[in-house]
């Protein structure tokens, strides 16, 4: 079995869907960090058979409406001196700006420069997101 | 500062308003003859349209208004690449209030974020058409006398029609409305109407492909017409255009006091034979439109 040390300061990103570690990755921007960062897939979950995990190794300010909008059961984990401190409650926003883009090819964002892309929840419990504009769902 | 994007931005309330307003100007024209001496409204079309844009221009300067536009993006300043939001912003130095039409969905949203004089959106692409819609509201309830307890067929391309999508948002809000739903397998209402417009609202609604089996039971049919710039494939247009073609034999089964609306223009969805109908109000509509128009240049410039 393979093992990933634990971090002593930094921020762990528990019980995301198995596959979709690298899309949270990619969309937090943490490719754009010098620290060390894991991204762990199909780890084994009790509660969900097969789950990925992020560690990052450092403390930074996470865009918590990009986790609450990719999935709000997500756990977030700040871990300081090597204890988890707290544990942030993800919920899924109500407006999210330039987190992703409308795919509409009849939308106004499609030409309007410097639009940005806002999205609002229309639907918590099956958590639809429309385009402010055009009222697209949000793919 | 008031716009009108979307038909919901206005309450029931302010609808009943409005209709009573229109009422009244079909009533006594005259004395609206000048309540907007000295206003400007400006007709921003950026893509092709008859009935709604000669509808402002004629409903302003029944008002003792002038206007000023273009009708086409190629004569505009958008066809040099100017923004929406730049558009809009110029334009609310000569004008006083803005009547808009674009191809894309959610220009007119834009446009009312950035302008400093009121927005009305005269269609945007294949979204939102809510001056069509309040001129259905104000020909149902000039024909039917009430709005609840209605059973309104809408017959046609419910898929891409944005006056059946608004429509079916309005009266959702009245009491007692039921819905029939009449269309081919392609071009049926997108499941978020259903699903969060009529079953949220607990509204009845049937979905069918036979117009004949449903005629006798209707207070109201609104056809629509297949729209060929709503598809990307020339070939599913010329597939689906002639679904339902209303022919006075059809009609026979009608009820007496049934009326016939479309937003216009027709191609060949409702046979010519059935003009001189007299359920046939399609013609009435339009004119509505010009005086509803009046009603809301009146509302929205706060105009007493």
């Amino acid at each position: 079995m393979m093992t990933v040390s634990s971090i002593e300061n930094g921020i762990v990103l528990d019980h995301i869907a198995a596959g979709r570690g690298m899309d949270l990755y990619k969309a937090l921007g943490l490719d754009e960090l010098s620290c060390l960062v894991a991204v762990i897939t199909n780890a084994y979950s009790k509660k969900m058979g097969r789950k990925d995990i992020i560690k990052i190794d450092a403390e930074i300010d996470l865009n918590l409406d990009i986790i609450g909008y990719f999935d709000p059961n997500i756990t977030v984990n700040i871990i300081k001196d090597g204890v988890n401190t707290k544990k942030p409650k993800i919920e899924p926003p109500e407006r999210i700006e330039n987190i992703i883009r409308c795919k509409n090819p009849r939308c106004i964002t499609t030409v309007e420069q410097e639009l940005p892309h806002v999205f609002k929840l229309t639907d918590r419990e099956n958590m639809v997101y429309r385009c402010i504009y055009c009222e697209s769902k949000a793919k | 500062m008031r716009n009108l994007i979307d038909i919901l931005d206005l309450t029931t309330s302010e609808i009943d308003e409005l209709i009573s307003v229109a009422n009244d100007i079909i009533e006594s024209p005259k004395k609206y003859a000048h309540k907007c001496d000295g206003k400007k409204l400006a007709t921003l079309f950026f893509e092709p349209s008859t009935r709604t844009r000669l509808s402002f221009e004629a409903a302003m300067y029944e008002l003792g208004g002038n206007v000023l536009g273009f009708s086409e993006a190629q004569s505009s300043s958008s066809a040099k690449g100017e923004s929406v939001a730049d558009t809009v912003k110029v334009v609310g130095y000569y004008a006083d209030i803005i009547a808009m039409r674009h191809p894309k969905e959610g220009a007119p949203m834009v446009a009312s974020m950035k302008s400093d004089i009121p927005i009305i959106n005269a269609g945007d692409g294949g979204h939102n058409h809510p001056t069509q819609t309040l001129t259905d509201l104000l020909t149902i309830y000039r024909e039917k006398g009430r709005f609840d307890g209605l059973t309104v067929g809408l017959c046609g391309d419910l898929k891409f029609g944005r006056t059946v999508h608004s429509l079916i948002g309005a009266l959702s809000r009245y009491n007692n409305v039921k819905f029939v739903l009449i269309s081919p397998n392609e071009l049926t209402i997108p499941e978020y109407i259903k699903k969060e417009v009529l079953e949220a609202k607990n509204i009845e609604f049937v979905e069918t492909a036979s117009l004949d089996e449903v005629m006798p039971e209707l207070d109201v049919l609104y056809m629509t017409r297949v729209q060929r710039e709503r598809f990307f494939n020339e070939q599913d247009y010329i597939r689906l255009k002639d679904s339902y073609i209303l022919t006075p034999e059809k009609l026979l089964s009608a009820k007496k006091d049934m009326c016939i609306l479309h937003p216009l223009p027709r191609v060949n969805e409702i046979s010519v034979a059935v003009d001189s109908d007299p359920r046939a109000k399609y013609f009435v509509q339009a004119q509505n439109g010009k005086y509803i128009r009046m009603a809301l240049i009146l509302k929205l410039l706060e105009v007493e």
